[in-house]
Parts: C-alpha cells; structure tokens; sequence
C-alpha cells in the first residue's frame, strides 16, 4: 500500500466547513514524522473552488471528488463516492474533522472498506516507527492510545480543537488539483434530506460574550438557576448551559455550549456544577480562562481549569456574588 | 403505521460506569477494573423511551438487547421494567473488549432471524464514546440510517417509497435537519429526545415473566474477527495547564477568586 495520508476536508453547501484546517495541519504534522505523502480530497458537487482553496496549503495533490448526487449530503452517497476513490486510490491514513456530518458516514464507509476508524482523536505519537492515536475514554477521565491493526486504510477522525488551524504550513507552489467524476447510480441514497434549519430564535449570541457563567448538573433544580443569574448580572456576564439543562427547558437552546450548542471562547468561563464531560468541554476549551466550582474533585473539568474550587456550589456562589459586587464598587 | 401494522424495534443497551463512579485502572494499564456501580449508557435510555413511545403510538413490540457480561443483564432487567416486551443478551465477559465493528458484527448475527422495522442505538456510549456502533450495524445489514436523531415521526403509506419516518437530525450549531428514510432503518438517538420514564411496580414485577434469551459467544463469533483497533494503553491524562486550586471556607474562597479575576484575570 502506498504510504499517503489523505485529509478528507468537509464542506457543507459548497463553503469549506473551517475546522478542516485543524485536520490538515494534523496531516502535515504526521507527514513531517513518518515522510508519508500528504494529499488532500473534497467532496461534492460544484466544489472547485474549495479544492482551490486547499491547494494553496503544502500537500502533494488535491482531488476534487464530484458529483451531482452528493448535494445534499446523504451518508448513502458519500460513503459509496469515497469507496468507490479510495479502491482506486488507495491510503494508508485518512484524515478527517470530528463532525457531526463525518460521524453520520465514516463508521460505514470503513466498514464497507472492513476496515475501521479510531474517532474522537485528540493527539498522536509516532516512537519507533509505530503510529498510535491518543483519544478521551470515560467522559475525559482517561486518555488511551490507540493503534491501529489492521491492513488498513487506517481512519481518523479529530476532535475540534485538539489541531490549531493557524498551524497549517502554506504550499510554496499550489498543489495540482485533479477532478474526480463519480457516479452514484440510482438507488444508492435512500435518505432524503430536507432544508437545514435553527430552531431556537436565537435571542443571545454567546461566541459575542466576554464572560460566561454556565450551569450544568450540579445546579440540581430549575428554581437555583437564579443564583446563577445573580452572579452573571454581577459579572455582566451572558448565563448559559451544558445540554442536559436545556433538554429539561431550564435554560433555552440557545444557551447551550457544547458539540450541539454553541462553541465559545470567552475572556472567562466559570463553570458551575459542569463535570466535563467531552461534549460541552469541546464547546468551551478554548476559553482564555476558565474557573471551575464543582463538589467532585476527579471532574473532568478541573483538567482544563486555570482556577478550582473544590466545594458545594450553593455555599460558595453567594459570597461570590457579595465579593463581586464589592469589587465593582 | 396505522393501527393494523406493528412496528418491532430494536434498542440496543449498553452498560457502563455510573457517571460520578471512582475508576481505577487495572494491572495491565489497559482498561479500567470491574467492581464499580454501572448504569444504562444515558442516550440508550433515552432511545428505550423513544422506542416505547413508539409503540404506545403506532402498537408493536419492542425489543432490547445487549452484549455484555453478566451484570449487563441489569439493563434489560429495567428496560422490560419499563415496557420492553422481550430482551436478547450476548453475555460473555469477552464483550466488553470489542471495538464496534465486532460489535455489531455479533448484533446482527443474533438478531439474523428477526426483521426488525427500526433499530435503536444511543449517539454513542459513556465510556468508549466511539459513536460508531449503530452505523456499522446498519451497514453491515444493509439498511439506511441517521444520527443524532432528535424526532422520528411516521409517515404516510400512500407516499412515494411506500411511506416510511421521518426524522430530526441534529446539527451542530443549533442547527436541525428534517431527514425522510425508507423502512427498515437505524436510527442513533441523541439524550433529550424525550423525558424518561420510572419503571412501576408492576412493571419490575411483569418484567420477570417477560422472554429473555441468552446468546452465548461462541454462536456469534463465527461473524467476527479480530478487533482492528488495540488499546495499548489506558491512563489519566497528563496534565497541560496549571490548575491553581482555591481553597479555604466559602467567603476565604470567594475572596481569593474575586482577587485572581479583578488582578490575575482581570474581568473585574
């Protein structure tokens, strides 16, 4: 099998979804270490001027992979489309970002390939000569490294966040592009998919706030969200949510943080009665500084917070509410 | 489905350690050691709930299974406690060491003389987090499926392709997608679709009486294979930021972090 890595990118109607930097700069990193060949793919119909947009980043080739029976996305036509490229191109590493869109597809795709996908990965580490993928178990409790044993294509998927897209080396010369046409016969795609839509009105814009306090579990009862509001009035800060408290209806959708919600980067974070779990830390890891009031002193959040408090929420948020209000004068 | 048709549904379990459960690591570094409280894999609760409502609207059976050692039994105990109407165990200790695809690989060879019209699976487990199991299954099956999904809703038999459900996928973002499948399909259910459920008394009493069959590993190992991905090692994640933990009584506390963030922070 030819050594190549090839980074799937994602686009969703004809724009380059972003967080397909991150996976690229994944790729080159691994193609630095190992001296596989790095290549590039997009999928999708009308796509040219993304695979343009990838080709200007230091990578072998890019192949825009096309037809008109990819828009919309349906797994069914993905998944036969990429099978159908990588029988004929064969990887031994495929990259690709952790979406939502990409867990709807890959588990099929490498099953159809009998192969497999290591998801959800945050790291790797290549030590003599053996590749291994470092990712979350136990809501974040434990990392595990992961190796591949298989004849391969080996799939990958990343997390957001754990790459930096400002990482990506650009290409001294734009890498050549070639045009795949593929067809999908009738009968391939067996889901229809309507127009993607936002529900919730959205009534506050959470990537805008400088300070979030957000309430997760800990938080116990609807009526004690209130003392979390004082303290965000306190802070003048935005009050938002982990996602078990907005399916409840304590807190609208649209204060959600988390893989579903929204992914913030705030000045602060506090987050209160939050345990961690990997999902909502995806939405606010990238926070400049984040404080942590929890009672469990293993949380998983307290891995990623500048400032713990272990202790009872309900003791410590009303004196932190008078100290705030005293600081502000 | 109208009232004459009956819909038969699939949910399949997942047992893992209860959310706030101390875990420790084993000899090996290579998993976690047994001995822990264990709970249902939250989104596979939330696609029991989903299936049973299913039914309560349309009538049909609902069927829950797991692959699992013993003490998975558990789950099924309480999934026939909430109105599941028959439960298939893969016990074996060996189960809980698979990666998905054997996994499904030893779903569907236990379920090979059923025909199900919908197949229940959780986004994904507590514990592994792969998210990935429901997708092969339906791959290896040959049937459509989606992810994520926050709605089923039956639609007309008079449709095109015979009517089948419609479905409410997740985005990210906020965002929703109305997708229409065909029947039989997969569908991965995502936490908060609905409200759960308490098992009754006489529900955990009829629950002993309802059919459960037990399938042995060796009567689906024959679809299986090697796991194609290995934990080579288990272990707490290596700290990246320095944590400065506050400590002291409440006001003490509420005092040193007002301080860290007006001059250390400074957002006050």
């Amino acid at each position: 099998m030819p050594d190549t890595i090839l980074v799937i990118v994602e686009q969703r109607e004809g724009k380059l979804n972003r967080v397909s930097w991150e996976t690229i700069a994944a790729g080159q990193a691994i193609s630095a270490q190992t001296r596989w060949t790095l290549e590039a793919a997009v999928v999708g119909s009308g796509v040219a001027a993304i695979a343009g947009e990838v080709a200007a980043k230091k990578l072998a080739r890019v192949y825009d992979i096309e037809s008109l029976r990819l828009e919309p996305y349906t797994p069914d036509a993905f998944a036969h489309v990429l099978q159908e490229f990588l029988g004929k191109h064969p990887a031994k590493l495929v990259l690709m970002p952790h979406t939502y869109q990409v867990r709807d597809f890959v588990p099929k795709l490498a099953t159809a390939l009998q192969t497999t996908a290591i998801s959800d990965v945050i790291g790797y580490k290549y030590e003599g000569g053996k590749l291994v993928f470092t990712r979350q178990m136990f809501q974040g409790k434990f990392v595990a490294d992961v190796s591949f044993a298989g004849s391969g294509p080996c799939f990958v998927t990343f997390q957001n966040g754990s790459f930096r897209a400002d990482k990506v080396e650009a290409g001294a010369v734009p890498a050549p592009v070639e045009t795949i046409n593929v067809e999908v016969p009738d009968g391939v795609v067996r889901n229809k998919p309507q127009e993607v839509f936002k529900e919730a009105k959205q009534a506050v814009d959470l990537t805008q706030a400088e300070i979030i306090v957000s309430v997760g579990r800990g938080i116990k009862e609807q009526k004690n969200i209130e003392m979390a509001k004082q303290l965000a009035d306190a802070l003048g800060a935005e009050l938002a949510a982990s996602r078990p408290i907005c399916d409840s209806g304590w807190l609208p959708m649209d204060r959600q943080v988390g893989s579903s919600g929204q992914t913030v980067a705030p000045k602060l974070y506090l987050a209160l009665g939050i345990s961690g779990a990997i999902q909502h830390i995806v939405g606010m890891k990238g926070s400049r500084s984040i404080v942590a009031i929890n009672k469990d002193s293993e949380a998983p959040i307290f891995e990623i917070a500048d400032y713990a408090v272990v202790g009872n929420l309900f003791d410590i948020v009303p004196p932190l509410i008078e100290e705030v209000k005293k600081a502000k004068g | 489905m109208d009232g004459s048709r009956f819909v038969k549904i699939l949910v399949c379990m997942k047992q893992v350690p209860q959310k706030d459960a101390p875990l420790k690591l084993n000899d090996a570094g290579t998993w976690i050691r047994e001995g822990v409280s264990y709970e249902v894999n939250e989104p596979d609760a939330f696609a029991l709930e989903e299936a049973l409502r299913q039914k309560e609207k349309h009538s049909g059976e609902v069927v829950v299974l797991t692959a699992g050692p013993a003490r998975a039994m558990q789950v099924l105990r309480e999934a026939l406690a909430k109105g599941a109407d028959r439960a298939i165990h893969l016990e074996d200790d060996a189960f809980v060491g698979l990666d998905a695809y054997n996994t499904a690989r030893a779903v569907a060879a236990a379920i090979k003389e059923e025909k199900f019209d919908l197949i229940f699976t959780g986004l994904q487990s507590d514990d592994y987090g792969y998210a990935q199991t429901g997708v092969i299954l339906a791959q290896i099956l040959g049937l459509p499926h989606a992810t994520i999904i926050m709605q089923i809703e039956k639609r007309n038999e008079n449709e095109q392709d015979g009517g089948g459900i419609r479905v409410k996928r997740e985005l990210e973002a906020g965002f929703f997608q109305f997708v229409d499948m065909p029947l039989p399909a997969v569908l991965t259910i995502q936490s908060g679709i609905n409200k759960l459920r308490y098992a009754t008394l006489i529900g955990i009493k009829q629950a002993k009486t309802k059919p459960l069959r037990k399938v042995t590993l060796a009567e689906v190992q024959g679809s299986m294979g090697e796991n194609l991905q290995k934990i080579e090692k288990l272990y707490i994640p290596q700290k990246s930021k320095n944590t400065e933990f506050l400590e002291g009584s409440p006001a003490e506390v509420a005092k040193k972090l007002v301080e860290k963030l007006k001059n250390e922070l400074r957002v006050i």
